[in-house]
Formats: C-alpha cells, sequence, structure tokens
C-alpha cells in the first residue's frame, strides 16, 4: 500500500484533530459518563451492614415502591415540574412577546437584560430572598394588612406554594431568554401577509407565530424540566419539610443514612423523569445551527 | 400617535412594570434590609445603615469561603475554558470520524441535573479522592465544560481558518499560528466563555455541598447561615455574592457591546 503525501497529509490532520479533542473528552468521560454509569450500577447492589452486596439484585427498587415515602417523594417531584412548567411558560411567554413586538427595537436589549439580570442571584441567595418576601411578617404579608385586605398574615413560607413560587420566578426570566430568541428572529412579513389575507390576531398566534418559536419554547421548557427535577436548594429553603421531593431524599439518604446505594436508585428514577422529558420534547428541539 | 396606540404604549408599560416588580421583588427586598437598622429584616425598614455589612467583611468563615470560591471559580473557569477552546478548535477544523458523536458527548452533562453529577462523582470516586477544594474543582469543571464549549465551539469560523493557513502558508510555526492568529481573534468569546464559567461556579451549590470537605466555598457557607433564620447579616452577604455575579456579568456585556460597535 502505498501512501501518498496527500493521504499522510490527512492522517496527520485526523491525528492532530484527535489529540486537540482528546482533553475535553476524556475529562467529560472520566468524570461524567462514569460516574454516571457508576450510579447505575450501585443502584442494584444493595447495602447490607457495613459492606457492598455481593451479587447485583433489585432489593433497592423494591425498597423503592415498598416505602410510599420515595413514591410519594418521586410523584411530588413530577406535580411540582408539572405545575412549575405550566406557570413559568404561562409568564415567560406574555412576557417576551411584550419585549419582541412591543416594545421598540433599540430598547429590547435593555429590556431583555434587565429582565434577566436577577438570574444571576446565586440560587441559595434567591431562595433565601423569597422567604424574606413570604414571611409571616414579610413584605407581601405587611403590604396587604397594611392595605386591610387582610386580618391575619397568610402561610405563605414553608409551604409548597413558595417552592412555586420561587422556581416560576427563577423560569420565567430563563424561559423569556429562549423564547425572546425565537420570536426575535420571526419575519413579520409574516404577520402581516396573515393580517392581509384576513386572518385574526388568535389565528395569526396558534398559526404562525407559535409553531415558530416553538423551538424556543422547548429549549425552555426542557431546561425547566431539568432544574425543577433536580433541585435540592428550593424546595428546602421554601417548601419546608413537608412533601418532600426527589432531591431532598436523596440528600437525606446520604447525610442522615449514610446509604448511597438507595440515593443511587433515587437517582435513577430521577433521570428517568428527565428521560422522559426529553423524549416527550425531542422533537421539538430541533434547533436549527444557522 | 393614534389614541389606540397611546392606550396599547400604556399597557405594554403596564404590563412590563408588573413584570419587573416580580422579577425584582426578591432581590430588592434583599438589598433594601440588608441595611436595615435592627435585628430581623423584615418591615417596617429603619435605618440605612452598614453595620451588617462590617459584620460580614469581618466575619473569619465568610472571608475564608470567598477565598475558596474566587480559587474554585477561577481554577474550573481556566480548565474549563482551555479544554474546550482545544475540543473546540479541532472538532471545526477537522473532519473526523465521529464528530456527531464527539460533540453529543462534550454536550451531555448539559442534560442532566447538577445533583447527579454531585452524586455521580461520589459514587465513583468518592473512596479515592477526599473531599476538598479540587474535589469540588473536578465537579465544576463538568458542569462549566459544555457550556464553554457551546459558546466557544460555533465561534470558529471558515473565515479564521483560511487566515490561519495563509499564517501557515508564510511560514509561521503552529504555536504562532496560535499565539498570533487564532487566541487574538477568539479574544471575545474567550473572556465571555471564562466569565460566564466562573459566576457559574461562584453561585453553585449542590455540588460544591456534596464534595466539600473542611474548606466549604461561599453558597455552602450562606447556606449553613440559613439556619438561624432570617438574618439582616445573611442579607448582607447575599447582596454581595449577588453583586459579584452581576459585576461580571455587566463588564462581559460591556466589553462584547463595545467590540460589536466599531
Amino acid at each position: 500500500m502505498s501512501t501518498t503525501p496527500e493521504k499522510q497529509r490527512a492522517r496527520r490532520d485526523r491525528r492532530r484533530a484527535y489529540a486537540l479533542v482528546a482533553p475535553a473528552a476524556l475529562w467529560t468521560l472520566c468524570f461524567f459518563l462514569l460516574p454516571t454509569l457508576a450510579i447505575f450500577r450501585l443502584s442494584f447492589f444493595e447495602k447490607t451492614g457495613g459492606t457492598l452486596a455481593e451479587t447485583p439484585s433489585l432489593a433497592n427498587y423494591e425498597r423503592f415502591f415498598e416505602q410510599s415515602y420515595f413514591i410519594e417523594s418521586l410523584w411530588t417531584t413530577v406535580g411540582l415540574t408539572a405545575i412549575v412548567f405550566v406557570l413559568s411558560l404561562l409568564l415567560a411567554y406574555p412576557l417576551a412577546a411584550l419585549i419582541a413586538f412591543r416594545v421598540p427595537q433599540k430598547l429590547q436589549r435593555l429590556c431583555l437584560m434587565l429582565a434577566v439580570l436577577p438570574f444571576w442571584t446565586s440560587y441559595v441567595v434567591r431562595s433565601y430572598a423569597w422567604l424574606l418576601v413570604l414571611a409571616p411578617n414579610g413584605v407581601v404579608n405587611t403590604t396587604l394588612l397594611r392595605m386591610g385586605l387582610l386580618s391575619e398574615p397568610l402561610t405563605l413560607s414553608f409551604t409548597q406554594g413558595a417552592t412555586v413560587v420561587g422556581f416560576v420566578h427563577f423560569f420565567t426570566m430563563l424561559a423569556t431568554l429562549t423564547i425572546y430568541a425565537a420570536l426575535v428572529r420571526i419575519d413579520r412579513r409574516l404577520l402581516l401577509a396573515a393580517r392581509d389575507l384576513g386572518a385574526s390576531g388568535w389565528q395569526v398566534f396558534t398559526r404562525i407565530v407559535l409553531p415558530l418559536s416553538m423551538p424556543g419554547l422547548a429549549a425552555g421548557a426542557f431546561l425547566i424540566v431539568v432544574f425543577t427535577v433536580g433541585d435540592y436548594i428550593t424546595p428546602q429553603i421554601l417548601g419546608g419539610n413537608n412533601d418532600l421531593v426527589l432531591p431532598q431524599t436523596i440528600i437525606m439518604q446520604i447525610q442522615r443514612r449514610a446509604d448511597i446505594h438507595m440515593a443511587a436508585t433515587l437517582s435513577v428514577f430521577m433521570m428517568l423523569v428527565v428521560g422522559l422529558a426529553y423524549l416527550a420534547l425531542a422533537r421539538r428541539l430541533t434547533v436549527d445551527r444557522s | 400617535m393614534t389614541r389606540t396606540g397611546l392606550g396599547q404604549t400604556a399597557l405594554t408599560v403596564a404590563a412590563l412594570t408588573l413584570a419587573f416588580v416580580f422579577i425584582y421583588l426578591p432581590v430588592g427586598t434583599l438589598l433594601l434590609f440588608s441595611l436595615h437598622d435592627g435585628r430581623v429584616p423584615v418591615p417596617p425598614f429603619e435605618g440605612p445603615t452598614l453595620e451588617w455589612y462590617g459584620r460580614v467583611l469581618s466575619d473569619d468563615r465568610i472571608v475564608e469561603a470567598t477565598g475558596q470560591s474566587v480559587l474554585v471559580g477561577v481554577v474550573s473557569a481556566l480548565i474549563s475554558v482551555s479544554l474546550a477552546f482545544l475540543a473546540g478548535w479541532g472538532l471545526a477544523r477537522h473532519r473526523i470520524p465521529g464528530k456527531r458523536l464527539i460533540e453529543a458527548l462534550l454536550l451531555m452533562p448539559l442534560a442532566v441535573s447538577f445533583l447527579i453529577v454531585g452524586v455521580g462523582l461520589l459514587v465513583a470516586f468518592g473512596s479515592v479522592i477526599p473531599k476538598s477544594v479540587g474535589f469540588i474543582i473536578i465537579g465544576h469543571v463538568v458542569l462549566n465544560l459544555p457550556l464553554a464549549f457551546a459558546i466557544l465551539y460555533v465561534q470558529f469560523d471558515a473565515t479564521q481558518g483560511r487566515l490561519e493557513q495563509a499564517a501557515r502558508d508564510l511560514g509561521a510555526r503552529e504555536w504562532q499560528v496560535f499565539t498570533r492568529v487564532t487566541l487574538p481573534l477568539m479574544r471575545v468569546p474567550v473572556i465571555a466563555a471564562l466569565a460566564l464559567c466562573f459566576t457559574f461556579s461562584w453561585d453553585e451549590f449542590i455540588v460544591a455541598f456534596l464534595l466539600t470537605g473542611f474548606d466549604p466555598t461561599l453558597p455552602v457557607v450562606i447556606w449553613g447561615l440559613l439556619r438561624t433564620g432570617l438574618d439582616p447579616q445573611t442579607n448582607a452577604a447575599g447582596t454581595l455574592v449577588f453583586l459579584v455575579s452581576i459585576m461580571t456579568f455587566l463588564a462581559v456585556e460591556l466589553a462584547v457591546f463595545r467590540k460589536r460597535k466599531p
């Protein structure tokens, strides 16, 4: 087999490319893919006393389905995610549309920047800040009492409602960004054309704007699911100790029970929820790279 | 402007105001009551006083944690951006088999909750790597790498490739091509990626919480402060954390914005 200089160059080229990619790929393989697989593996080994069970079994999964405590946290997670998902998109879509279609072009960037600035509050700090707002003697209760709308303070903090507020606040900012990005790319002439052809405002929205903004909507939606399902902080700080979600039970297994096997099993369920959401949204997630 | 136009403008302004009140309510409250002259940060507001900031800045635990957070942020940002830069450069300039697969691998951590990354590292390496700042850095690079890669990868375009080739044809060595052509052309996205990675790491809690040893980062220490309930000192610490993130973000925004405007 003779090697022409061209072939040699192509091979050298390829070797160079692999060498450049290798450090990042190895890091992800070693510290992400391998650990994720290790979670799956560990979920099949029951913790027995101080040592690892010798043979793989479904014991952890049996425990998951036997103890209402675990199953309930799964359903709480799913329910919470559904509520947060719907409310966030219902708030973010109008806000993004308002900025994209009603705010003058020159001010849009500023408006968007202002809308997402508090996004950069650390999530521990953000949840604490909501605690301040929702406390029995916090800003909301004090204001409502002073306005005479309430006779005694409402219990707002340490409820699932508070968790929902904390999440929705965060995701409204996030989804506004992704939806706005999709909305500004829509060709305005399409909207005018539809109007000229006799479409009502509602028809323009459902037939043109909504379908064309779907990639942004789906991207926002997916991020909402990933973060809501996986966040420990927001429910822990704002929700108090009732209606525990999966991340809370996972941390509890690690910290109080030192049972990383059960934590791994619960993590598998968490990945399952995110995986299902991904499958549901995958078709709409195809974002063109142009 | 027509009457309906005016009405519409008023409506837009009203709706935006309402949205902004919701968005800024927590941060505004946090900031205001960090200046509160009283033991509990709730209305009615009294003050202002800088007492709580003074206490935060003289609290050894917070000051030490700030040092740890800066260390973790800077090192993890440098590692993530370097790795992402090399990978993006390699994938953008060469056609190699398995390109799609490598892209997917590098972006995969984005689709997984941070908690999983933390638990995974504990499960796989918990008995080998001691819980420490180094372990947190490893975790934060996992979180930041896909982000930095996503930002940098799209910035390597064909025009740059031709400039690199021209430099090579003119006799530049590989390292000269890199330092004189590639890196200067990528300066802005590299700075943006570094800043973004730093803020992410600076704010990150759960991975740091799971992998920390005796030297926790700032979010973990603030988490500890929350156990004492509402406290103006926590407000002050939280406000400072927020200001660092915002300043990093604004600095980048300005740098990138100025670059775009000729």
